[in-house]
């Protein structure tokens, strides 16, 4: 969304008891697992700052938790998200981290391991109100709302890359809202952010994995 | 090609109203239709599912208190409620009611529960609660509640874009100050005013509650937020009756915003959120600081 909507005031519709603490914890852990492949089977967050500080006392935990397991900030299973990964069987870690103070105030690490074993990380910040950004995916610094339809794609950092993405969405009739790279470092793995203000068609994901120095797509919709 | 609604200050927001001959809650509807491109009725149908999550917020603690994740508060609600059913309130019918609902949310809101942030979850009592208090005391309908709180977010969508409504930016007078301008105005078109009365009400909470701090014990959403979104309630209520009467105000909403938005910078950052003043810091406040 690009203006405040009526809803933006009278919303988030959330569980207590704080916008940035509680349903912006939980909307970070929502866009993380959306990002991974596979079934969840390990979960290790690193809080900072406030999020270190106050995070008991206003369910950062439990939101946490229950946003990577896919609940929406107003879902009430959050309360018991403790108990309900218990029973999925999900492995699950909180590490406070108070003395890293470079960072915005409510800061989370998101380190997810899956049933194959694949290792993913994910850092968002929680910015009040509710909203959140993604900041890093795997080592790399991103900039990722959750906002509009995106597709994120993993890649080599090689030429003909982002022409082959731009063509497969321009073949979909897909308006670009948003497009950004972000790399690692020279030659090495790289990411690539479309966003659109339309839902991005399912089947762009198999399009982009034939282009053999496309590794990973992942469709985050809203 | 159809104009687009939109305006930047309560100026353009009065000059829309009566161009075209609306109240504020219209204006509000028209916008967001425009700017997301979402048809009516779906928008409508969304607020009335605010109204709802409202409706359960303030009232279920009323008969089933719920403690805290703190354990700071809870059980106020049910006292409060029990308290006016003896026929003692001498807040009277929609103050006693307002005041129960608004704690109630709160009550909900610090034991992860669900709310409706309004504009944030530590100010989230007090739309509903006066509101749901008028709506119980002269039966009014819900689709005329879900207009109510149209006008109520174009107030908040004010604040939010031309000051702030985050407690560490701005102090309480930010969160609870800006909700009960948004309760006050969304109150006054309930009750038959006309949108520069409507807003005359908003600019009156925010003179009356100017300069209030935020220092939450504990650094908690509980305590004193829950006794603030109370008197939010009361701010508001007056407001609204001295808007009706036809009194006006000096200053109008534009210049109180921005003077709100002026007085919250220069709120020491010890009284902005931090747990590090005022009743955080009281001895007794001060046991539960870390």
């Amino acid at each position: 969304m690009s203006f405040i909507s009526v809803f933006d005031v009278l919303g988030p519709n959330m569980i207590g008891p704080s916008s940035s603490h509680t349903a912006g914890a939980c909307a970070i852990a929502y866009l993380a697992q959306k990002m991974k492949s596979g079934v969840l089977q390990e979960v290790e967050f690193t809080l900072y700052g406030s999020f270190a500080k106050t995070c008991r006392g206003h369910g950062t935990d439990r939101a946490l938790l229950g946003g990577i397991m896919g609940f929406a900030t107003d879902d009430v299973r959050i309360r018991d998200s403790f108990e309900i990964a218990e029973e999925r069987g999900i492995t699950f870690r909180f590490i406070p981290d108070e003395k890293e103070t470079d960072i915005h105030p409510n800061t989370v690490d998101i380190r997810m391991v899956n049933d194959s074993g694949a290792v993913m990380t994910v850092r968002g910040e929680s910015l009040g109100g509710g909203k959140v950004k993604i900041v890093r995916i795997n080592q790399v610094q991103v900039d990722f709302t959750g906002e509009y339809n995106a597709v994120i794609i993993i890649q080599k950092d090689r030429p003909g890359v982002a022409a082959h993405i731009t063509r497969i969405l321009s073949d979909r009739n897909v308006n670009i809202a948003f497009m950004r790279l972000f790399r690692e470092s020279r030659g090495e793995k790289a990411y690539t952010i479309v966003e659109s203000d339309n839902r991005l068609p399912e089947d762009i994901t198999e399009k982009l994995l034939e282009n053999p120095n496309v590794q990973d797509v992942m469709l985050i919709q809203p | 090609m159809m104009e687009t609604i939109d305006f930047k200050n309560a100026a353009e927001l009065l000059e829309l109203c009566s161009r075209h001959q609306w109240m504020i809650s219209d204006v509000m509807k028209q916008r967001e239709c425009d700017l997301s491109e979402v048809p009516m009725d779906q928008i409508c149908h969304q607020m009335k599912h605010v109204l709802d999550i409202m409706k359960q917020s303030a009232a279920a603690p009323l008969k089933t208190p719920v403690k805290s994740m703190g354990g700071l508060i809870g059980g106020e609600a049910r006292k409060l409620e029990l308290h006016r059913n003896r026929g003692k309130s001498i807040c009277g019918s929609v103050l006693g009611r307002g005041i129960a609902c608004a704690m109630a949310v709160l009550e909900v809101n610090a034991s992860m529960g669900v709310i409706v942030a309004a504009p944030t979850a530590g100010s989230a009592g007090i739309v509903p609660g006066l509101l749901l208090a008028l709506q119980q005391e002269y039966h009014i309908s819900d689709d005329r509640m879900v207009d109510a709180l149209f006008n109520a977010g174009a107030v908040g969508y004010l604040a939010m874009r031309n000051a702030t409504v985050a407690g560490a930016v701005g102090g309480c007078q930010a969160e609870t100050g800006v909700a009960a301008a948004m309760a006050a105005s969304a109150a006054v078109e309930l009750m038959g005013g006309e949108p520069c009365q409507s807003l005359s009400a908003a600019s009156t909470v925010l003179m009356n509650m100017l300069g209030l701090v935020c220092d939450p014990v504990g650094g908690l959403v509980e305590y004193p937020c829950q006794n603030r979104n109370a008197s939010g309630v009361a701010n508001a209520l007056i407001a609204a009756e001295i808007a009706l009467s036809g009194i006006r105000q000096l200053i109008p909403f534009d210049e109180m915003l921005d003077t709100m938005y002026q007085v919250g910078k220069r709120i020491p950052y010890e009284l902005r959120e931090t747990a590090l003043g005022g009743c955080a810091a009281s001895p007794s406040g001060c046991r539960f600081c870390r």
